[in-house]
């Protein structure tokens, strides 16, 4: 595979664009590897990758029903930030955070980490008690945030109504080194380096069945035939519940559908991802002037991709009063896609009932942040069997009662 | 848009005007139950792509909870029907048959 540069521009320029190779092979699945990956979003290809990279295992499939990154990749709103509570979450995020940092030049593909900085709004005395104590505990964890005033968030934000007639803003917990990257460059840069080490990516690969003999995972059935494997990773986000079916066992776990949109394109006013979880709104500005927009997600089990309508109104209704300049904005498009979500709203990366099988999932509203430590510290636990960045993660926690409780520190918009 | 019948009232609403309460038929366990037992009734979910039953309170109405067959695929709603029971009434089951050939009801555990 040829690496991009500057130099690569003027070569290329010179056949006038037209020697340029496919960034991702698309070969025929072979009849065995030594490991499968479902699900070629972020976190399966990331998984992939780091396999490769960090512990020498190249023979690898990475199977996907749909196209590549057209799940809950291409679906978020691309935010980047690791100011998490709980130790073992703020381990995760932050070491997700770091690795992308150097990720455009990793993986040789502009991800376009635009680290701009995330700031999540306090609107309560609750608010103000929580994000005061996260900040403490980020300061514990080597994690960079701090609590900042309201005329602070003003100057980071000029658009912002501090004043709002029911939630005034009383300050803002700031991570000025999260941030934004572009979903789509993440899963395709991923994708070009796990196919430029000899992997298969193959799109339009639906697992119909798993196989297994004697309690271990013998292969998959797709609809392009059977595939045997030595392990096996499911990285399906919202079909986790039914890629563990086909393989025997139940996930506490339930899909349904969260929602986004973004508006037309206007000339640039915010330069910072902002999260108001009280009015439950989250909005940043993408580098084409579209003010991307996070929603809520839907109350009942549901794989549509599409999501009720109210949490649109309720969501536009708390920015119309966060930010008033956006009222006559015209919204451009509108989508879902379907989260896992877990009891305790953190993720599962662990060994499953099957010895050579392996789940990554429950990742619910906030996974795109994740997705190279999630990849990381999988690829770690399905080469070697344990991994520190992901122990904690794993699913027999719920039986043990060691939630790690994240939804207090990270509300619903992630 | 969700639009469910509450079976007490008879009032037709949409979903705001209800509130989702999970997975419907579920066997509980309590104290005197096996690990296993407590833990798979607690958290582990059928989360199914397809025919679903759930609870559902009527909010904003007679606040009563009721059970509802719907399709977590395309939305339908099969039918609902009251909370006192342990399984759907048949014509909800003949109905998502008739929908669904090879559909079976199961004793949920």
């Amino acid at each position: 595979m040829k690496r991009y540069s500057a130099f690569a521009i003027a070569r290329e320029a010179l056949s006038y664009h037209m020697g340029w190779e496919k960034a991702w092979h698309s070969p025929e699945p072979r009849k065995r590897y030594d490991a499968i990956i479902i699900g070629a979003g972020g976190h399966g290809l990331a998984t992939a990758y780091y396999l490769g990279k960090n512990h020498g295992i190249k023979n690898i499939a990475i199977l996907e029903k749909g196209w590549l990154g057209g799940g809950n990749t291409g679906r978020n709103t691309t935010i980047i930030r690791s100011n998490y509570l709980q130790d073992s979450s703020a381990a995760m995020y932050e070491k997700s955070r770091s690795l992308y940092e150097t990720l455009s030049q990793d993986l040789n593909y502009n991800v376009m980490f635009s680290p701009r900085g995330v700031i999540m709004l306090a609107q309560t005395e609750h608010e103000v008690r929580g994000y005061k104590r996260t900040a403490q505990a980020n300061a514990l964890q080597g994690v960079q945030t701090e609590f900042i005033t309201p005329e602070r968030v003003r100057e980071i934000v000029p658009i912002i109504n501090l004043e709002g007639p029911r939630y005034p803003v009383l300050g803002g917990l700031w991570q000025a080194r999260g941030g934004t990257a572009r979903h789509d460059a993440v899963a395709w840069g991923f994708a070009r380096a796990c196919s430029a080490m000899g992997m298969d990516v193959i799109q339009k690969c639906e697992v119909t069945g798993v196989r297994t003999e004697n309690g271990k995972v013998k292969g998959v059935s797709t609809n392009r035939g059977d595939i045997d494997c030595d392990k096996l990773g499911i990285v399906v986000a919202g079909h986790s519940g039914h890629v563990a079916d086909m393989a025997g066992f139940r996930l506490p776990i339930e899909s349904v559908a969260l929602q986004a949109l973004v508006s037309e394109p206007i000339k640039p006013c915010m330069d910072v991802v902002v999260m108001a979880n009280t009015v439950h709104g989250y909005m940043s500005q993408s580098d084409k002037g579209e003010m991307v927009i996070g929603g809520g997600a839907d109350n009942y089990n549901n794989y549509t991709q599409r999501g009720s309508f109210h949490h649109i109104e309720e969501t536009v209704r708390a920015l119309c009063e966060t930010f008033p300049m956006i009222q006559r904005l015209k919204m451009l498009r509108q989508w879902g896609g379907i989260v896992d979500m877990t009891g305790d709203r953190s993720p599962i990366l662990s060994k499953t009932p099957l010895e050579n099988c392996f789940i990554n999932c429950g990742w619910g509203t906030g996974g795109f942040k994740a997705t190279p430590g999630s990849g990381w510290g999988f690829a770690e636990l399905m080469a070697t069997g344990y991994s520190p960045l992901t122990d904690e993660f794993s699913l027999d926690r719920f039986k043990e009662g060691r939630f790690i409780d994240e939804s207090v520190a990270a509300g619903v918009a992630h | 848009m969700l639009i469910l019948e509450c079976p007490y009232c008879g009032v037709k609403g949409e979903e705001t005007e209800f509130a989702g309460g999970g997975e419907a038929h579920l066997k509980r366990f309590g104290p005197g139950s096996s690990d296993d037992e407590f833990h798979g009734y607690l958290f582990s979910k059928v989360n199914p792509k397809g025919v679903h039953f759930e609870r559902w309170r009527h909010a904003h109405g007679c606040g009563k909870w009721f059970h509802a067959a719907r399709d977590t695929i395309t939305l339908e709603v099969y039918g609902t029907y009251p909370a006192q029971t342990t399984e759907p009434p048949k014509d909800i089951k003949d109905k998502i048959s008739a929908k669904r050939p090879g559909w079976s009801w199961r004793e949920f555990a």
